[in-house]
């Protein structure tokens, strides 16, 4: 086993790990640098309760290895709240009831923010379509596409 | 405030990814558990080789079956029975495989990549035995002892005979649902700890029902309950799978005891799909007799359930809800039920939310719409024809499921479904797809009647406590699976006390909190907890007015509660805050010696549960190129008697839905004819996306509170599943035009558009 010292970028700040090449990006966010909030539902791509945003793209971070993200910005749920302010994401996700169990919710918070970063005024179809990639098992995503829609509203304001 | 659809007190952590999941949490010098399992479905197992797996580098130990025989199988929680003792499943395989995925050998490691690669190494010797995949054919051998028939039983009510000597009409059905379960996007885990200098276990990772297994792990380790303390945190789903005690659980909290070193282990995804509980996989033989008005007057029915390859904690729970709610809410007076459980070489089964309900609507629904079929009766018209009325309630079904007679405590099944009639306006709906249909697009309307049951006892317990920080707690025995019980806890206390949701904390799931508790099941928290909170906090109510009284100088009857603050009506110089009752009450006479904080314990009983009632209407699109079914169109009326949050019960109805339609279209746990499982990834097992998810209307009523409980609760968790395989049947039958055509679930694309081709053959 080789292990490789490397810095990471998340959330703005830099975090030294010590880790072998194999490791994901997942479990390094998780075991190395402290940040629970990204979880792992399948470890093979399809659920998305892993997504995190490199250079502000939505990815697995399931299905990277922490060694390819060096000099790229992380961006995972422990980043959204400012000054313990909620994002208005996770203002309308509570607001909305779009979360129960919540162990799904970091991913479609991070799979939310890029999308209307990308495109703020995002059609119903299309937003449908892009949440489409990530899995919930609780809330029947009614609730989430509310609150992604509303955020998106606030936002834009 | 009941009533008030109340964000979450739950939400602020999990949305800032700061909840506590079980993989979230760690101890200093922990091992990580990974299990090697069965990749052959029967088999005799001859040996396992771990010589290469431990030496493998950070590699602690390496157990096979022979290092826990010691260990005894994994007892029923519930509806367990004599015959179905030899059925159990032992925490590692003795001589045996029994199923893909069962546990052979189980590998600790100082980390879970050292854990996996050792697992790699482990070599099982097995000869191969022929696999049983179909229960319904045949009976194989569990033993060389034993058949493959665990139980079998047998219910009835009226007389059989007399139903069908008066039936005009005789006809029978074959109805078979697929196998699919609840799968919580969190896997399953736990992390162990033995504290030697006190002989006590510390187990984290608890879900559903801590209590119960506090009690069987001492059972099977040889230690007292009070030598383990279970220890609830965030939960990433339940719907019934999650919390039971499985092998993995055991070996945990096992190699705790026996290795000195905290144990940890977290399954990944393709293992959930083969080791934790599968679900439904029930096959239906039906004859039913009915007369020329459509009523119902005889009903048999034979089905065998698949229960996997062992009879796991729930014993045979779901066939027994399966024969005690099949007849739903039509009175059908002579009723004769035969269920057998049967071995298989697939996965054990368990309950998934909604058990024997969603297997018994689909079969019962579709019967209403073979009466209608063969009556020419709408039908709409055949279900109002056989509803039991609310004069006839409490409606006795002389049957019992988990040990309390099936009593229906209220409803009025007729006044929903007019109203669903006159909300979506049917009259004109059905015409308008009627003239779709006639334009050559197949679209059609189904209908699906449901009783569910709730709020199973026999007890609740809550203690609520106000402390000097003014803070308000609740203490429950009881537990959380993500749906919310902090929030309703807090909601009902709140209505009474009017301390503010934000002052209130709600603790759960924590052994050493709580004298005892049942757990998160049968939809009871809200109706059974909830019920023990109210009345705690009455009591708390009363006592807080005593000495608040004696504190301002006031009448008992003038001292009103509002906004955190206690005070006497029309004085309001004359209040005082929670936080200053706990000390200005020090020596006042409301107050014990023993108790340095205002505490209350109530405990609610109840021996029957209590019957929430639904209706689901879908519209479906067919495309009979591809298979696909388009929902256009789905409502969900649900009365739960008392709605106390009726946001998050919305809730429950929506991912109830989704997990109803994955049910009826998408999800199947296939197998192949040597017993391989053919969904072990996501690829394979279909979760909706939100994609397949229609807009779901919800139509919350209030028409049948219980009588059971003083706020007349039913439960919630489950009445967004059971009709929706019955909705989506009929309205694919009305899309085709051919009544009757769906008898089995999923309705895959493969076997829609088998169906569509035979319509059209028929057609021409």
């Amino acid at each position: 086993m080789t292990f490789e010292s490397m810095e990471l970028k998340i959330n703005g700040q830099s975090h030294r790990v010590e880790i072998e090449a194999r490791k994901t990006l997942a479990d390094t966010l998780r075991e190395d640098c402290g940040l629970t909030g990204t979880h792992l539902g399948c470890e093979h791509g399809v659920c998305g309760a892993c997504t995190v945003l490199l250079d502000g793209e939505p990815i697995r971070s399931c299905l990277m290895f922490a060694v390819q993200c060096r000099g790229s910005e992380i961006e995972t749920v422990e980043g959204l709240a400012e000054d313990g302010e909620l994002h208005p994401l996770q203002e309308a996700f509570k607001e909305h009831h779009g979360l129960q169990c919540g162990f799904c919710t970091p991913g479609f918070l991070m799979l939310a923010k890029s999308l209307l970063q990308a495109d703020p005024d995002i059609g119903d179809e299309d937003l449908r379509e892009m949440l489409s990639s990530n899995l919930c098992r609780c809330t029947g995503y009614q609730n989430i596409v509310t609150a992604v829609r509303s955020a998106s509203s606030r936002m834009s304001q | 405030m009941i009533g008030e659809s109340y964000p979450r007190i739950e939400d602020d952590l999990l949305l800032r990814g700061e909840g506590q999941f079980v993989a979230d949490l760690n101890l200093p010098h922990q091992l990580h558990m990974r299990v090697v399992r069965s990749n052959t479905a029967h088999g005799l197992l001859r040996g396992v080789d771990t010589s290469s797996a431990i030496i493998q580098p950070g590699v602690a130990a390496v157990w096979t079956g022979a290092d826990v025989a010691d260990i005894g199988p994994i007892d029923f929680r519930q509806v367990g029975a004599d015959q179905m003792v030899p059925y159990r499943q032992p925490i590692l395989a003795q001589e045996r495989v029994r199923y893909v995925g069962e546990p052979i050998a189980v590998v600790f490691a100082d980390n879970a990549y050292l854990a996996e690669d050792a697992a790699e190494m482990v070599v099982a010797d097995i000869e191969e035995l022929e696999a049983l995949v179909d229960v319904k054919e045949a009976l194989g051998e569990f033993d060389f002892q034993l058949s493959t028939e665990a139980y079998l039983f047998e219910e009835s009510t009226g007389d059989i005979d007399i139903g069908f000597a008066e039936s005009e009409y005789v006809q029978t059905l074959e109805l078979t649902i697929g196998r699919h379960s609840g799968v919580p996007l969190e896997c399953r885990g736990a992390l162990a700890v033995f504290h030697e200098d006190t002989k006590t276990l510390e187990f984290l990772g608890a879900a559903k029902v801590p209590f119960q297994n506090r009690d069987a792990l001492a059972n099977m380790l040889g230690l007292l309950p009070d030598q383990i303390v279970l220890h609830e945190s965030h939960v990433g789903g339940g719907f019934g799978v999650r919390g039971e005690l499985y092998p993995e659980d055991v070996l945990v909290a096992l190699a705790a005891t026996r290795l000195d070193r905290p144990i940890k282990w977290i399954e990944d995804r393709q293992e959930h799909l083969v080791a934790a509980n599968h679900s439904r996989d029930q096959s239906h033989s039906v004859r039913f007799g009915f007369d020329q008005s459509g009523v119902i007057k005889a009903l048999e029915v034979e089905f065998f359930s698949d229960q996997g390859a062992y009879v796991r904690t729930h014993g045979a729970t779901v066939p027994t809800l399966t024969a005690a709610m099949l007849p739903g809410p039509y009175r059908i007076p002579n009723y004769r039920v035969i269920g057998h459980v049967r071995l298989s070489n697939k996965t054990p089964a368990g309950t998934y939310r909604s058990p024997g309900r969603y297997e018994g609507t689909f079969v019962r629904e579709r019967i209403l719409d073979a009466v209608s079929s063969a009556t020419g009766l709408d039908r709409l018209e055949v279900r109002l024809r056989n509803f039991i009325s609310p004069e006839e309630m409490p409606f006795d079904r002389q049957i019992n499921a988990l040990g309390t007679p099936v009593v229906y405590d209220s409803g009025d099944y007729e006044q929903m479904l007019r109203r669903m009639v006159r909300h979506i306006d049917n009259e004109t709906l059905t015409g308008e797809l009627k003239e779709r249909r006639s334009q050559g697009e197949m679209v059609g309307i189904g209908y699906g009647f449901f009783v569910e049951k709730s709020g199973l006892g026999p007890y609740a317990g809550a203690r609520v406590e106000v402390r000097p920080d003014g803070r308000v707690w609740i203490i429950t025995g009881d537990a959380s699976v993500g749906q919310g019980i902090e929030t309703v806890m807090a909601q009902i206390c709140n209505d009474v006390l009017r301390v503010g949701m934000e002052n209130i904390s709600v603790v759960h799931g924590q052994t050493d909190e709580f004298p005892r508790g049942l757990g998160a099941f049968a939809s009871r928290v809200t109706a059974m907890t909830g019920s023990a909170t109210y009345e705690a906090s009455l009591k708390m109510r009363d006592r807080i007015v005593e000495l608040t009284a004696e504190i301002l100088g006031a009448e008992e009857s003038d001292i009103e509660f509002d906004g955190g603050y206690i005070g006497s009506r029309g004085k309001p110089e004359h209040r005082i805050s929670f936080g200053e009752l706990t000390s200005l009450s020090s020596g006042l006479s409301g107050r014990t010696d023993d108790s340095p904080e205002l505490v209350v314990e109530e405990w609610f009983e109840s021996t029957h549960m209590s019957y929430p009632y639904g209706f689901h209407i879908a519209v479906v699109r067919i495309d009979p190129e591809t298979g696909e079914v388009f929902i256009e169109r789905y409502l969900v009326s649900y009365d739960m008697g008392r709605a106390v949050n009726p946001m998050l019960i919305e809730g429950q109805v929506l991912g109830g839905v989704a997990q109803g339609i994955g049910g009826a279209l998408l999800e199947h746990f296939l197998y192949d004819d040597n017993g391989q499982p053919l969904a072990t990834s996501f690829m394979d097992y279909l979760l909706p996306t939100v994609a397949e998810m229609p807009e779901v209307e919800v139509l919350l009523s209030e028409d049948a509170p219980s009588p059971l409980n003083p706020l007349g609760l039913k439960g919630a968790g489950e009445g967004g599943t059971p009709a929706c395989g019955a909705a989506i049947a009929s309205a694919i039958d009305d899309a085709l035009g051919r009544p009757g055509t769906v008898r089995s679930l999923p309705v895959s694309p493969e076997r829609l558009r088998d169906m569509c081709k035979r319509v059209s053959v028929q057609v021409q």
